[in-house]
């Protein structure tokens, strides 16, 4: 049997609109993959423990409120302290230009604004996955 | 993969969501293991929960997941739900209404598809449930998908299982009847608080007296509110109960039997199927057969007999 790619969405921190990560993870689903959508307000270590747990490939973060850097690169940073180096880490939001550059240093590897495509996504996932 | 034993059974939660993987995947790697697993398994009760979509079942194993761990228990949660048959994809957000317990090192949370499995279950969770009493969880929980007609395979795998239903269904409890009404070893109306609640206990009890007017255990009601915790103290004893039923009267044998038996079946099939579908020599010739099927040159019964006899012979 074919592997299947599992992302887990989260949406980290305090703001509450979940729609773009709501049609992002329906988008994934419809592209064939397992996606374990979280819900609202979660810490970047409670993100962390669910990717360790349901042994993801994908870890999908969605924010709107302007916290990426902290919050984006927090999750970043206990993945890789975790040893979870094979999981691919992508971002969507309401994201500024000059931080993304940052944020793909930082180990956020694709990061995706307003307006993207769900197919974008949907490709550089297919395309980046690493196990 | 003796490394990976090892850390599954000293509760590295690592190692076990990585097992998990590989048997959900069917990698060959995890029939080794889970012949190392196998001799440490049988000590977790295993409480299967099914119910119609909505009734609550996520939020119910919420609340009793922290009571357990209260008692010090550690827990396993096996959450399943559709698989598209179109995309192959899944939506899994039964983890929404658990994401308190995500940093609980005593409970481990697996969201899983059902990859084209009827009947509420999906193929790899007889071996998710092995993993998870192996790694040392005292209980492991398995939360079908909510349809609430067919789902009834649950009960080859649960110790214990319940079936959630909510007032305000009325008399489609009736229709009911035939399927999920007949395999609950415990039934819970839960969100009590909401009008019609007497009528579905009364639906439910009119039921018992039918199904258990011969048997020596009458099949219990409860009435909770999962979202205010309300009646949960009382559900916990209730499957404690149960448990203490089975080992008194030696059910629990019966009922461990059939779920090795489900397990062998499930996993023979499985074999089966992925011989003759996807090994090179029956290929060709399956795409073939169902060719000749479409232009009536074979039937499907003698054409499922040619494949039979090759591995039969």
């Amino acid at each position: 049997m074919e592997k299947k790619i599992r992302v887990l969405v989260a949406k980290p921190g305090l703001d509450g609109h979940d729609r773009g990560a709501k049609v992002v993870a329906r988008a994934l689903r419809d592209a064939g993959m397992e996606v374990i959508y979280t819900g609202l307000h979660q810490t970047a270590e409670m993100i962390v423990e669910t990717a360790v747990q349901e042994d993801v490939d994908v870890v999908g973060l969605s924010l709107l409120s302007g916290a990426h850097m902290t919050l984006f690169v927090d999750v970043a940073k206990i993945m890789k302290k975790k040893g979870l180096d094979d999981v691919l880490i992508v971002g969507g939001g309401i994201i500024p230009e000059d931080d993304i550059s940052k944020l793909k240093k930082e180990g956020i590897s694709g990061v995706f604004g307003p307006g993207t495509p769900t197919e974008d996504i949907v490709k550089f996932i297919k395309k980046n996955v690493k196990k | 993969m003796k490394d990976i034993v090892k850390k599954v059974l000293s509760g590295d939660p690592r190692a076990i969501a990585r097992l998990i993987t590989l048997a959900e995947n069917n990698d060959p790697s995890a029939a080794d293991a889970m012949k190392e697993i196998h001799p440490h398994t049988g000590k977790a009760h295993v409480i299967g929960i099914t119910g119609v979509m909505g009734s609550g079942k996520s939020t119910l194993i919420y609340e009793l997941t922290r009571r357990y761990r209260k008692q010090g228990k550690k827990v396993g949660i096996i959450a399943i739900d559709p698989t598209s048959p179109f995309s192959g994809g899944a939506l899994l957000g039964d983890r929404v209404r658990m994401m308190e317990l995500a940093m609980d090192q005593g409970v481990f949370i697996r969201s899983m598809g059902t990859r084209g499995m009827l009947g509420g279950l999906t193929s790899a969770v007889y071996d998710v449930v092995e993993i998870l009493d192996a790694s040392g969880k005292d209980v492991v929980i398995v939360e079908t998908v909510g349809v609430g007609q067919a789902e009834v395979d649950v009960i080859k795998i649960a110790d214990t299982t319940l079936v959630i239903i909510v007032p305000g269904l009325g008399d489609s409890i009736q229709t009911l009847k035939a399927g999920v009404m007949e395999i609950a070893d415990i039934y819970v109306v839960n969100k009590a608080d909401r009008a019609g609640v007497e009528q579905a206990v009364a639906e439910v009890e009119s039921l018992v007296d039918i199904t258990c007017s011969e048997k020596e255990r009458k099949t219990p009601i409860l009435k909770t509110i999962a979202k205010q915790g309300k009646g949960v103290k009382e559900l916990v004893k209730e499957i404690e109960n149960h448990e203490k039923y089975l080992k008194k009267t030696k059910e629990f044998e019966a009922q461990r039997r059939l779920r090795y038996e489900a397990e062998l079946v499930e996993i023979i099939r499985k074999r089966l199927m992925n011989f003759i579908f996807d090994e090179e020599q029956f290929k060709d010739r399956v795409e073939e057969l169902i060719d000749q099927i479409s232009k009536k040159e074979i039937d499907p019964h003698s054409a499922a007999g040619e494949i039979l006899g090759k591995i039969l012979k």
